[in-house]
């Protein structure tokens, strides 16, 4: 009974969608518009393979790369930084504080910090990593914090029984226990942000999204498809290589 | 006298007692046991001494001091002086033996030397050294979660022998060990206290054990010290009087190391 | 430092290795980057992103600009649930052919279907890769250019990526349940089609729906991105104030994607946990 009112409403949403947004199917599928699109994807068929297009996309793709790499290897420091007060090491207001920072930093999207970072640093790839930073440290913070506050805290107290402080306790007893954890989580992040990071430039913070951006803007359909090429081998290469990461680091 | 305490309680927050009215004295040089059933409050006594809980009741003095009158950075160097050794030892699954070993000398090593140590481990030799003594040296780079209770238990003592307090608590240190194992190490423990001439107190639930390697024989049941005898003038009577009725021994199990779980991404 | 004989560490070399890998990657990995936190301090920097955050409070709320505001949300929501139907549509006849829970061939061969049927399937698996591995946003760009501004894109771009996603999840989701009843119905003669419904989608079905939610939720936040590509909703109308300065404006934009993303992720804990 109340299944059948869930599997209602549903349908209810769905087609309540379909009339908010008013999509004239007909239209968009019609013979006119099917073939303005066929013509428009035809200009992908063809991609531009020429030596000096080539070399563009290779140094926009190492800097994506570098973008998503920094960008992630920043966010894990950041976020580890912040994990510490947010699993209640710091004390009770530190605590608050650090989770809310965490939280406002997650809910912004990566791009909407882009196009933020872009007016406070300019154009340019670094306002992509330092973008990337912001958003995935608040991910991954909380998810150091919920690491930190499930792992047993016996090892960290016997150094501190045998005299060692603090940051040796940390480093000896608990780092250890959640590091493999860390770096799973780290390397979860990377394969998300190669795809953003190659899509950041779309709002002006380099990579390859700016190349598609302009291309697209300019009608060179032959040079985006090659930019679209390269964005899927890299996010695959990403994929194979941070899954060899993590069999090679976590599982063993 | 090293350890001091004169009418020593301890109640934990949930209000039940663990100990009450401990008086005790043990001089420089003296091998102790603590013998009786589980449950007595043989841990909660050792964890009283290791500083790793503030006594209730009593005063507690401990290698000429009172550790909870001296500031957190003192009390921290009194801490290095004392070695503490776990029934389980709590180390790291992923920590090899050799770092699990230096471990012990942290209070005495520097920040920057400690966090070397972390990537290279810088005494090599001295990690080797302390494990020989433990028949243990074959396991140096193995990782800890590939080691047996009763070689965690080795590692544990390692660790202390290479910290070289000068008041070493342990707590259950052969429980894992099959007797030979278990008679052997705690010669080790007893040539390394007569060696360098410092205090030794084990608790044990082997009393054959205790009366085999230590002079000196307390009796803890119910949380009070019931006698505090020479080995030799211990009797079957005190015996049969402090483990009347004991219940089956509640075997330890090691908490499960966690796994790192899946994160669906957005 | 590395002592010789037994005492060597073995883990010393493959360490030094590392670090040393790492260090030989950072380097042109900061340059290419261009890292550079100072720029955020500069002065004339400072002062505008200053004046921008500052005019965040108050947040815009006059009676016009929320009009706008609920519109645009209500278009986000509506561009996440007709993609989603969308995706579905090409979702669930793509995992049926990529699955191998439906093989026939694989009926006499201990499970593994012959190379033929594995022949059949790569295609629609490859497929679905293309679909999810091109992020939505530039799927939603490429629309915004053939099919014009405004949410037809945004719902064409979830549709396609998430039909990726998706279909390659419920393969797994049928390959990971009981085979037996399926493979009993095929072996009795039935249709593919009805060993699926009935074999494999009441055990599947939970499994299914649960994630289905749960990309219903991401495709939310989703939706709200690909506006600033010019695909309708949220996101294009807070690209148009950060372009204005509009401080006010984007704060309570902003606000209300949180509202949103927060509403979104309580609704599809709710509807996991009645459906699991």
């Amino acid at each position: 009974m109340s299944n059948a009112l869930l599997l209602l409403g549903l349908l209810a949403a769905v087609t309540a969608s379909f009339a908010w947004l008013e999509i004239d199917f007909g239209a968009l599928f019609g013979a006119d518009s099917l073939r303005q699109m066929g013509d428009y994807a035809s200009g992908f068929l063809s991609p531009d393979f020429s030596p000096a297009h080539l070399l563009a996309i290779g140094r926009g793709a190492l800097e994506t790369l570098a973008m998503s790499a920094i960008g992630t290897l920043l966010a894990a420091l950041l976020g580890l930084l912040l994990a510490l007060p947010a699993s209640g090491r710091c004390g009770l207001p530190a605590n608050a504080a650090a989770r809310l920072l965490l939280n406002a930093l997650r809910a912004i999207p990566e791009l909407v910090w882009a196009a933020l970072m872009v007016l406070a640093a300019g154009l340019g790839p670094n306002a992509g990593t330092l973008a990337l930073a912001l958003h995935t440290a608040g991910v991954l913070g909380r998810l150091f914090a919920e690491a930190l506050e499930n792992i047993p805290g016996e090892p960290a107290e016997a150094v501190r029984l045998a005299g060692g402080g603090r940051v040796a306790a940390f480093c000896y007893g608990t780092l250890p226990g959640v590091w493999p954890q860390l770096l799973a989580y780290t390397l979860y992040r990377w394969e998300n942000n190669i795809r953003m990071a190659s899509v950041l430039g779309f709002v002006g913070a380099g990579g390859l999204g700016q190349m598609l951006y302009l291309s697209l803007s300019l009608f060179q359909e032959a040079q985006a498809a090659t930019v679209i090429l390269a964005m899927l081998s890299l996010v695959l290469g990403v994929d194979a290589l941070s899954g060899w990461g993590r069999h090679r680091w976590v599982w063993n | 006298m090293i350890l001091k305490l004169s009418g020593v309680g301890l109640t934990h927050a949930n209000g039940q007692v663990a100990l009450s009215d401990i008086g005790l004295a043990i001089a420089p040089g003296e091998r102790v046991a603590i013998i009786g059933p589980s449950g007595a409050g043989k841990t909660s006594l050792l964890r009283l001494l290791a500083t790793a809980q503030r006594p209730s009741a009593g005063r507690i003095e401990i290698l000429g001091a009172d550790p909870w009158a001296l500031s957190a950075a003192a009390r921290q160097r009194l801490r290095a002086r004392i070695g503490l050794i776990h029934q389980t030892p709590p180390l790291p699954p992923r920590q090899r033996v050799v770092t699990a070993v230096l471990a012990g000398k942290l209070g005495q090593w520097s920040l920057p030397r400690s966090l070397l140590n972390l990537v290279h481990p810088l005494d090599t030799a001295g990690a080797a050294a302390a494990l020989a003594r433990l028949d243990l040296s074959e396991k140096l780079f193995e990782h800890c979660d590939r080691l047996s209770g009763g070689q965690l238990q080795r590692v544990g003592i390692a660790r202390v022998l290479y910290q070289e307090p000068e008041l070493i608590l342990a707590d259950e240190p052969v429980s894992a060990m099959d007797p030979v194992l278990a008679g052997h190490t705690l010669g080790v423990l007893s040539e390394e206290t007569a060696r360098r001439d410092i205090t030794l107190l084990a608790s044990l639930h082997a009393v054959d054990l205790a009366l085999a390697h230590f002079p000196r024989i307390l009796g803890v049941r119910a949380g009070r010290l019931v006698f505090d005898l020479p080995a030799a003038a211990l009797g079957q009577p005190e015996l049969d009087a402090l483990y009347a009725n004991e219940k089956l021994q509640p075997t330890a199990v090691p908490a499960a190391a966690p796994q790192p779980s899946h994160i669906p991404r957005c | 430092m590395l002592t010789r004989g037994p005492l060597r560490d073995p883990a010393a070399l493959p360490r030094l290795s590392l670090s040393l890998l790492a260090l030989f990657l950072l380097w042109p990995g900061l340059s290419l980057s261009e890292l550079d936190l100072g720029v955020l301090l500069q002065g004339d920097n400072t002062a505008t992103m200053g004046q921008f955050v500052a005019a965040f409070w108050p947040p815009e709320h006059g009676r016009e600009f929320l009009e706008l505001l609920g519109r645009a949300t209500l278009e986000t929501l509506a561009i996440a649930t007709a993609g989603m139907s969308l995706a579905l549509l090409i979702a669930l006849p793509a995992s049926l052919l990529a699955s191998r829970a439906l093989s026939l061939s694989a009926l006499h061969r201990g499970g593994r279907p012959a190379w033929w049927g594995a022949l059949l399937r790569w295609p629609v698996r490859i497929f679905l890769i293309v679909l999810r591995s091109v992020p939505e946003i530039v799927w939603a760009l490429l629309f915004v250019r053939a099919v014009g501004l405004g949410p037809s894109a945004g719902v064409l771009a979830i549709a396609i990526t998430y039909a990726g996603m998706l279909g390659k999840v419920y393969a797994e989701i049928f390959e990971s349940v009981d085979p037996r009843p399926a493979r009993a119905l095929l072996g009795s003669g039935s249709p593919r089609l009805v060993a699926f419904l009935y074999g494999i989608l009441p055990n599947a079905a939970a499994e299914m729906l649960s994630y289905t939610v749960y990309r219903w939720e991401c495709a939310i936040r989703a939706s709200v991105v690909m506006g600033f590509v010019g695909a309708g909703g949220l996101g294009q109308q807070i690209d148009l104030s950060m372009r204005m300065f509009a401080g006010g404006e984007v704060a309570s934009m902003l606000l209300t994607f949180l509202l949103l993303v927060l509403l979104a992720d309580q609704l599809s804990r709710l509807l996991r946990g009645r459906l699991a």
